[in-house]
């Protein structure tokens, strides 16, 4: 028999070395499962982890990566606060959506004026609308009790109507055939957010990520604000004590992953993606969550989680134009190594220890859970 | 505007199908939830069913063994989850959300010979005297099975959970899990079988899109449907009876919007098709305004991980 | 496997064997929206692809991304393609209009293929299929086979390419029936099987006896086949789903085109052009007529077909009044394909208003 026991605080030394036992264990069940697809898993296996970093393009994949995990580390970090007290936001992908549309209209709103102050405000814009997406599960949480996990999901499926509707209406552009879709911003030098250092991927998003997790660490390990998110997750009794307005709480939880959603969809909107479309959002917003959590809503956590996230993305399109693997086969790859990550994890916070069986006895002692939400 | 054309009888027929997947798969998250386990990979273990329901019925011909099937299916799936999250103690959202990323391309890849096949039918009940009474005949009594199954389910369910011991062990489970786990009760293994439950009775649901609704294998094909089934379930604020208004509210606005159109009433589409989950947010407001009821439903372990370190 | 190539290669130059001459074998790349497997867009440009490799064997390479989602994705697949040595690539959704020039931009020695779009330049030429010739020989027999005078008819998004297709096929159906009367609904998505067939339900339910759709899964037909009524196969042919119900399909056929395309770059005559093409060319394909369909119908709609694929007939010949009842086109008149191209009204006589 074996059995688990809490450590009192996280193993250093495991924190490091479980991603790199669940990556391993993914290679071999990946392995197999594109063997049994009939592909070469070796070959395969090198394509998603080793060429992007280390093989002939790999300037041009790194690249690449680092523009992917930008958008994914920006959305993680704000939910992470939120997932810290306990407060559930996981329509992300509205908040970003609204974001992108906010942003883009302002900046097509001044077309083709070109002035310097066209993207700031766009900035601005951005965060605005993805904050105001993100106030509706907060009021109603506040005011009515409402759920704030149903009425931020709900809300993504409406914001995707909105986007198509804005795709075919008002922010259709108006030379583009009857096409559904914006104007591309890329070529509206005021409203783009180009490559800062042209074949760096550094664009304002990327910048904005890295600040954010630094300003994320600040904020949740030396400012007041961070304690009172923790001890509200942690201990909502004694946050009560401790004079922390819940509902300040969620304002400002909610708020704060909603701007940082909807800035991370402006940056996309002006950047890479360059253009409002019907099928602008792609999931970020939900990958993000699994992203926080392999960071174990830790802020350098999350940026390593987000880079491992785009390096599966890139390593996964190379894989299926080389080594012709199918999209679902990435997919699957990567749910397996999100299973075996959250698995593996386990051995940071708990050791496991062999015992003995005993009888079990009659009556069981009250004991002591760890309770992690 | 003429509404005359609109046929409530046939709306309702309609409905009742178009709400009948995500009936099956919110009713087993129901039980999961009340067992204090949150699983968000609803939609992955959905497709799932459709991919094993839709191979087996057709491999051997009989769409029974199909659902079976599709429950094994999902029930599976659900284990990947029960495993990592009860056993592996991992974040059970991040976990749900990644199993629905599994799902979606493991379905993918086991449906990839599956593409562009016709499924046997389905035998639906046809009680020759009573489907011909008008209004209930058709509205009642005219149905494939899985209907009436999954209404039977629903009903099993608020008995289970309401009137038997085991049901009540589960609840307590769901409540506090240190407690119950005092009192002796097995917490992880019930919450396993709860979760498995789940995973079967969402597999179900995914197999009635690919073998009833629709009926065909594609890629994606539950488009969204297990998320639908997660709101449900807080929108019917974990009372099993609640959730077949719920469910029938919500096919019913969809099947509203598609028929108003069909007559030819000027509807503003686009933003009708908002409408369903627009109008979900307004009756959990209104039902969680009342915040005593919520809170007395609500599993107080909800989401939470449980370790016993005796 | 090298080895065992190089020994053919070896071979086939010794032999003096014309055609590969020991060359590298061209790559040719893809990139789809969707998964191969939605049976419908994405389906039918694989089909293109698998036909290039049957038709030139070793000489050609292929490889293919799918489900890629349109935007930054699109331009670093784009990109990953080029640099490995493709040398010809197909884009084949609209939304990858940009990333393709901003990809083409880098590669200047590469060629690229973008369907449905319509921005050139020296190394990317356009294509697409004028589908609503072929929606027009649909309307003509859901003219003739409708019972009800209710056609049904699940569209997607108001967009051009949809629009033009109600028009055309209401056009067809109305000139054999004058009675006929179109049922639209607004699925407002390609692809949600369950919606699409909830619209379906929702049409038969007001009396539509013929169902005929833009949206890219088979359920609708799933639903004609188990109602008994009748529906056309949209994109590929979908006989497989309803033997019965399927009256005939519009197929989005690129093998002709992907074929000439590969050719000319293997011939070194590859040049940047804009290519529309219809029934004529074979890129818009008529499926087989079902049995079901009276042969005086089938006769008249071979022959509709003939016509527009020769160029004696046109989907929209004046006099064409738009829906308000202001002309469009006078009598004899031929519609521009400039106005086609970016439709954004109904024909005379079409019930319900655009949604905007």
């Amino acid at each position: 028999m074996f059995r688990l026991e809490a450590r009192p605080q996280a193993s250093k030394t495991w924190i490091v070395l479980t991603p790199i036992l669940a990556v391993v264990a993914t290679m071999f069940a990946g392995g197999l499962l594109f063997a049994a697809l009939g592909k070469d898993p070796v070959a395969s296996i090198q394509l998603i982890f080793w060429d992007p970093l280390f093989g002939e393009f790999a300037a041009m994949d790194r690249v690449d990566i680092l523009k992917k995990a930008g958008p994914l580390i920006l959305i993680a970090l704000g939910l992470s606060i939120g997932f810290r007290a306990g407060i559930w936001n996981i329509g992300a992908e509205g908040q970003y959506i609204m974001g992108a549309i906010c942003g883009a209209a302002v900046g097509l709103a001044f077309y083709p004026m070109e002035a310097t102050f066209i993207f700031p405000l766009m900035v601005i814009a951005g965060a605005l609308g993805g904050w105001a997406w993100a106030m509706i599960p907060a009021f109603l949480k506040n005011r009515f009790g409402t759920n704030e996990i149903l009425v931020s999901l709900m809300l993504v499926y409406v914001a995707e109507h909105f986007l198509s509707q804005m795709s075919l209406g008002l922010l259709k552009n108006p030379e583009g055939r009857g096409f559904p879709g914006s104007r591309n911003l890329q070529q509206y030098a005021s409203a783009s957010n180009p490559e800062l250092f042209p074949g760096t991927g550094m664009h304002w998003g990327v910048i904005a990520a890295l600040v954010a997790v630094i300003a994320a660490y600040i904020l949740m390990n030396r400012h007041l604000t961070g304690f009172q998110v923790r001890v509200t997750g942690e201990s909502p009794r004694a946050a009560a004590f401790a004079g922390i307005i819940p509902r300040r709480i969620v304002v400002f939880c909610l708020g704060t992953s909603g701007a940082l959603a909807g800035l991370a969809g402006l940056f996309e909107v002006s950047g890479p993606a360059g253009q409002i479309s019907i099928d602008f959002n792609q999931g970020y917003g939900f990958t993000a969550i699994i992203v926080a959590f392999l960071g174990r809503l830790n802020p350098f956590g999350i940026l390593l989680a987000g880079l491992l996230m785009g390096l599966t993305y890139i390593g996964g399109n190379l894989a299926e134009q080389a080594a012709g693997l199918p999209a679902a086969a990435i997919q699957a790859f990567q749910g397996m190594l999100l299973f075996f990550l959250l698995a593996f994890d386990l051995l940071s916070n708990y050791r496991i220890r062999r015992v003995r069986r005993r009888v079990v006895p009659q009556v069981t002692e009250p004991t002591a859970s760890q309770e992690t939400a | 505007m003429d509404f005359s054309a609109l046929s409530p009888v046939a709306l309702i027929a309609s409905l009742m199908v178009a709400s009948t997947p995500i009936l099956l798969a919110a009713i087993g998250e129901l039980v999961v939830e009340k067992s204090g386990v949150l699983n968000l990979g609803v939609e992955g273990m959905m497709i799932t069913g459709a991919i094993f329901g839709f191979a087996i019925s057709v491999e051997t011909g009989s769409p029974w063994l199909g659902l079976v099937a599709a429950m094994v299916g999902g029930a599976g799936m659900a284990l990947i989850f029960g495993i990592l999250t009860q056993v592996f103690l991992s974040n059970q959202v991040a976990t749900g959300l990644a199993l629905t990323l599994f799902g979606l391309g493991f379905s993918a890849l086991v449906g990839q010979s599956y593409t562009g096949i016709k499924p046997p039918p389905f035998p639906r009940l046809d009680i020759p005297a009573l489907t011909e009474i008008p209004y209930i005949g058709k509205i009642l009594l005219n149905h494939d099975y899985m209907v009436y199954i999954s209404l039977g389910l629903v009903l099993a369910v608020w008995y289970f959970l309401r009137f038997t011991r085991k049901g009540l062990i589960l609840r307590s489970i769901g409540e506090n899990h240190t407690a119950a786990h005092a009192l002796g009760y097995k917490v992880i293994r019930v919450r396993l079988l709860a979760i498995m439950f789940g995973g079967a009775c969402a597999g179900l649901g995914g197999a009635y899109l690919s073998l009833i609704r629709v009926p065909q294998w594609t890629e994606g094909m539950t488009a969204g449907a297990g998320w639908i089934a997660l709101a449900l379930v807080v929108f019917a604020s974990w009372k099993p009876g609640r959730l077949i208004i719920g469910a029938y509210l919500f096919g019913g606005v969809t099947i509203l919007q598609l028929n108003l159109q069909a007559v030819g009433v000027n509807i503003p589409v686009a933003y009708l098709s908002m409408a369903p989950y627009v109008i979900t947010i307004l009756v959990l407001v209104i039902i969680s305004s009342d915040r005593k009821k919520i809170s007395l439903n609500a599993p107080a372990s909800l989401g939470r991980v449980f370790h016993a370190s005796n | 496997m090298k080895i065992f190539k190089r020994m053919a290669a070896g071979a086939v130059l010794a032999l003096g064997l014309a055609g590969a001459s020991g060359a590298e074998p061209l790559k040719v790349g893809f990139i789809y929206v969707g998964p191969v497997g939605d049976l419908g867009w994405s389906y039918q440009h694989d089909l293109g692809r698998q036909a290039i490799e049957a038709h030139f064997g070793d000489q050609v390479e292929t490889s293919y991304v799918e489900s890629v989602p349109e935007g930054s994705d699109a331009e670093r697949v784009l990109t990953q393609m080029a640099r490995s040595g493709t040398k010809l690539i197909f884009t084949t959704s609209f939304g990858y209009m940009d990333p393709t020039l901003n990809v083409a931009a880098k590669f200047p020695d590469v060629k690229f293929e973008h369907a449905t779009g319509y921005k050139r330049a020296d190394n990317v030429s356009t294509y697409s299929g004028r589908f609503y010739e072929g929606r027009t020989v649909l309307g003509h027999i859901a003219g003739h086979m409708t019972k009800t005078n209710t056609i049904g008819y699940i569209a997607s998004y108001p967009i051009p390419e949809v629009v033009r297709g109600i028009n055309s096929a209401y056009l067809a159906a109305k000139a054999v029936n004058p009675d006929v009367k179109f049922k639209i609904v607004w699925a407002f998505t390609w692809f949600d099987p369950g919606k699409e067939a909830d619209a379906a339900n929702a049409l038969i339910e007001q009396g539509a006896d013929v169902i005929m759709q833009h949206t890219d899964s088979p359920a609708a037909m799933t639903i004609a086949e188990g109602k008994g009524i009748y529906a056309f196969g949209q994109a590929s042919d979908m006989m497989q789903f309803g033997p019965n119900a399927r009256l005939s399909s519009i197929i989005d056929n690129w093998d002709p085109y992907y074929i000439s395309r590969v050719q000319a770059v293997l011939d070194g005559t590859w040049v940047s052009t804009d290519t529309w093409d219809g029934i004529g060319a074979g890129m818009t394909g008529i499926g087989e007529f079902n049995k079901n369909i009276p042969d005086a119908v089938k006769a008249s709609a071979a022959k509709l077909k003939d016509d527009l694929a020769s160029g004696a007939v046109h989907s929209f010949t004046g006099p064409i009044n738009k829906q308000d009842g202001s002309p469009w086109l006078a009598a004899g008149e031929i519609a521009d394909d400039g106005t086609l191209l970016g439709m954004d009204f109904y024909v005379e006589g079409i019930e319900g208003e655009l949604p905007k």
